[in-house]
């Protein structure tokens, strides 16, 4: 069987986030960046495990510039066969899924995992938008996934309770929490992804319909208010008037 | 919590370590090295931190650790793949250990010992069976293994060794002890090395099954307390001559042995003092008295202006020292200096942190206390403080100030 894994890069969990040039650019110094941890820990370890079960081969699909290829490398330490890198800047997820999607097209993909948002735009678009393009089923926050054959069993978290369906392949599917575990590359991992095929092409033109034209960070917070704890009014006066949460 | 089975609970604090590089050394390092750091970065926090403060407490050795360890690649990395190592260049193996020793010096100490002490002298010195035979069970994980020079009257002059062997026909008989020793009592080989009848050192490999070969645990250890250290004692074991290491006489067999673990004590000593600055970093952030931050007073700024300096300093030596050991021109005396200063500067660093955590950082809430009183073994072991002072003297004058 045939999988593809779609691996973006996002920065690390603790970095301070800033931007530049009248907040229209997200401002890159000193950020240290990490897979995205949805594609890394579940999406790409699960199409690894599937293919331990059943045979075949897991490709990485990463749509940015070359100094993306760590975190590419990284999908390769941890075990997938060999990547592909489409060499533009990912403007925007319609880009990203329209990119991806010319390279799926022909691909002959089984199954077609991606993370089920990345964690800095938590945008959750590009599996919907990419499933439009192959026109294939699409199913997003799985929380478990088993094949059997042609057909994909998958639970995925609603809101209080899961819903379990079977899915023909190939489809896309959006990988949440639970769908597998984080895999922990090791050295022989790394030295043998140094070899694999990391495949660059160039992207298709796309006359991208959406731009983004500002940013805002929310507000900062304000300093905290020491009160009297036996001054019940004043308290009830400030969550009234000032916090206007009651 | 997660409830192992000698009782060891997995603590549900979260490790918030991050690395520091101050002058962006990262650019200086290759994928490959990144990689290997993070990974190793990774599995520390998953494997370690959770139960470290437990069984330093303790005085246990995590054992189940070594599997994890072999199977993340940090037995032997820089060995050939073929004899079960990682084929990975000496950067890399500086990383690891940089990562390892962030987590533990013990823990360090477990891989320091299995891969430079033990499978490195098989390797370099050993015959192609005995590759063979041992490597690949070392690598794996399946053998643990010890080194055994210092003895008890023979420490900082291990030339004096009293530990020897005559000949008896196709095998050896040996005699004497060795203390002092990582790993011994849970080992299942040691490298041994002993004074043949023409009085030249030479190493043995030892296995635990061999009649007359003890090794008793040393208890009442208030440093490196989740490493295991016994002695190995020796009453007429009767070796095949097969197991002498066919390829080294003299003190330079175990010496460079000590020049790879150091190199790699250079590195890790950069793990312990980030974790404490670290620690002392964010502590200094979130801690409030007289109304502020005590990061917003000098004396704590000074305290940890310094720390990072020093931190940025011993990287750059560590870096430069990597460069030289994959040109194969690190001499012993360049990794002697690093040895030295950049253990005492993550001692010095672990102490001024622990002022900085005030109460807090005499507890095993924070790792401060655990690393310094680590860092008090990684002073003395392979070779102390004030005996790679005297290498570098005799290095610079070309006088020996040693005897
Ligand atoms: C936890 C632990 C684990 C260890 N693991 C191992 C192991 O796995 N294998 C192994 O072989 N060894 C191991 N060692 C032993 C370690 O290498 C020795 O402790 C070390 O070499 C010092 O020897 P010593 O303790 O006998 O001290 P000594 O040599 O007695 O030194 C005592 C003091 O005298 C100083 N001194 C000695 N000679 C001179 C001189 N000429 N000039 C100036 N000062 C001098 C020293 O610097 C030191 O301060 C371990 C030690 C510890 C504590």
């Amino acid at each position: 069987m045939k999988f593809l894994v779609c691996i973006s890069k996002t920065p690390e969990t603790t970095s301070k986030i800033a931007f530049s040039a009248d907040n229209t650019q997200f401002d890159t110094s000193g950020i240290q960046y990490i897979m995205n941890p949805y594609d890394e820990w579940f999406a790409l370890v699960r199409a690894l495990e599937l293919k331990e079960a059943h045979g075949g081969t897991v490709t990485a699909i990463n749509v940015g510039p070359a100094s993306n290829d760590t975190v590419i490398r990284k999908a390769l330490a941890i075990g997938a066969d060999d990547a592909v890198r489409i060499n533009a800047e990912p403007e925007s997820a319609m880009y990203v899924a329209k990119q991806i999607a010319e390279h799926a097209k022909d691909g002959g993909y089984d199954a077609i995992f991606l993370g089920k948002e990345t964690i800095d735009y938590n945008g959750a678009e590009i599996g919907a938008m990419l499933a439009e393009y192959l026109d294939l089923p699409f199913v997003s926050f799985a929380s478990h996934m088993d094949l059997d054959g042609g057909v994909a069993t998958i639970k995925r978290d609603i809101e209080g309770g899961v819903e379990i369906l079977e899915v023909n392949t190939p489809l896309v599917i959006s990988a949440a929490k639970g769908l597998a575990e984080q895999r922990i590359p090791n050295m022989r991992g790394i030295m043998m992804a140094k070899r694999k095929p990391l495949n660059v092409v160039e992207p298709v033109g796309f006359d991208d319909p959406c731009h983004v034209v500002g940013y805002e960070l929310p507000p900062a917070k304000a300093a905290v208010k020491m009160l009297d704890p036996e001054d019940m009014d004043e308290l009830v006066r400030l969550l009234h008037e000032e916090a206007k949460v009651i | 919590m997660l409830k192992t089975s000698n009782g060891i609970q997995k603590s549900s604090r979260e490790d918030r370590f991050q690395g520091h590089d101050y002058y962006n050394i990262d650019q200086l390092l290759s994928e490959e090295h990144l990689l290997a750091r993070d990974a190793v970065r990774d599995w520390v926090k998953q494997e370690v931190s959770p139960v470290i403060e437990q069984y330093a407490e303790k005085a246990e050795c995590p054992q189940h650790l070594f599997k994890g360890l072999s199977e993340i690649g940090a037995f032997g990395p820089s060995l050939p793949t073929k004899y079960g190592g990682g084929g990975m260049d000496e950067i890399a193996y500086g990383v690891i250990m940089q990562e390892l020793e962030r987590g533990d010096s013990g823990i360090r100490s477990m891989a320091s010992v299995q891969g430079s002490l033990v499978m490195y002298p098989i390797y370099r010195f050993g015959s192609e069976e005995q590759r063979m035979k041992y490597l690949p069970k070392l690598g794996s994980g399946e053998f643990i293994g010890c080194f055994g020079l210092t003895e008890p009257d023979h420490g900082s002059n291990p030339a004096g060794m009293v530990t020897h062997y005559t000949e008896d026909g196709d095998d050896i008989i040996l005699n004497g002890a060795k203390m002092w020793i990582t790993n011994s009592p849970i080992a299942d080989l040691a490298v041994v090395w002993a004074k043949g009848p023409d009085g030249i050192v030479r190493g043995i490999i030892v296995e635990k099954e061999m009649k007359g070969f003890s090794a008793p645990e040393i208890h009442g250890k208030w440093s490196l307390r989740a490493s295991i250290t016994g002695e190995l004692v020796f009453e007429d074991v009767r070796v095949p001559k097969t197991n002498i290491l066919p390829n080294v006489q003299g003190m330079k067999g175990p010496l460079s042995c000590l020049s790879k673990a150091r190199y790699g004590i250079a590195w890790g000593a950069i793990g312990a003092a980030m974790d404490c600055y670290d620690s002392a970093l964010r502590y200094s952030q979130e801690r409030i008295q007289f109304g502020k931050p005590i990061g917003q007073f000098q004396l704590t700024q000074k305290k940890l202006a310094e720390m990072i300096t020093e931190i940025t300093k011993a990287q750059l030596l560590a870096w430069r020292l990597g460069t030289l050991a994959n040109e194969g021109k690190a001499t012993p005396a360049q990794i002697s200096m690093a040895k030295r200063n950049n253990v005492n500067m993550a001692l010095e660093i672990a102490r001024e942190a622990r002022q900085i955590h005030g109460g807090m950082g005499i507890t095993n809430e924070y790792p401060i206390m655990r690393h310094m009183m680590n860092l008090e073994t990684v002073l003395t072991y392979e070779g102390t403080h004030d005996i790679h002072l005297l290498i570098t003297g005799m290095d610079v004058t070309g006088f020996n100030a040693f005897a």
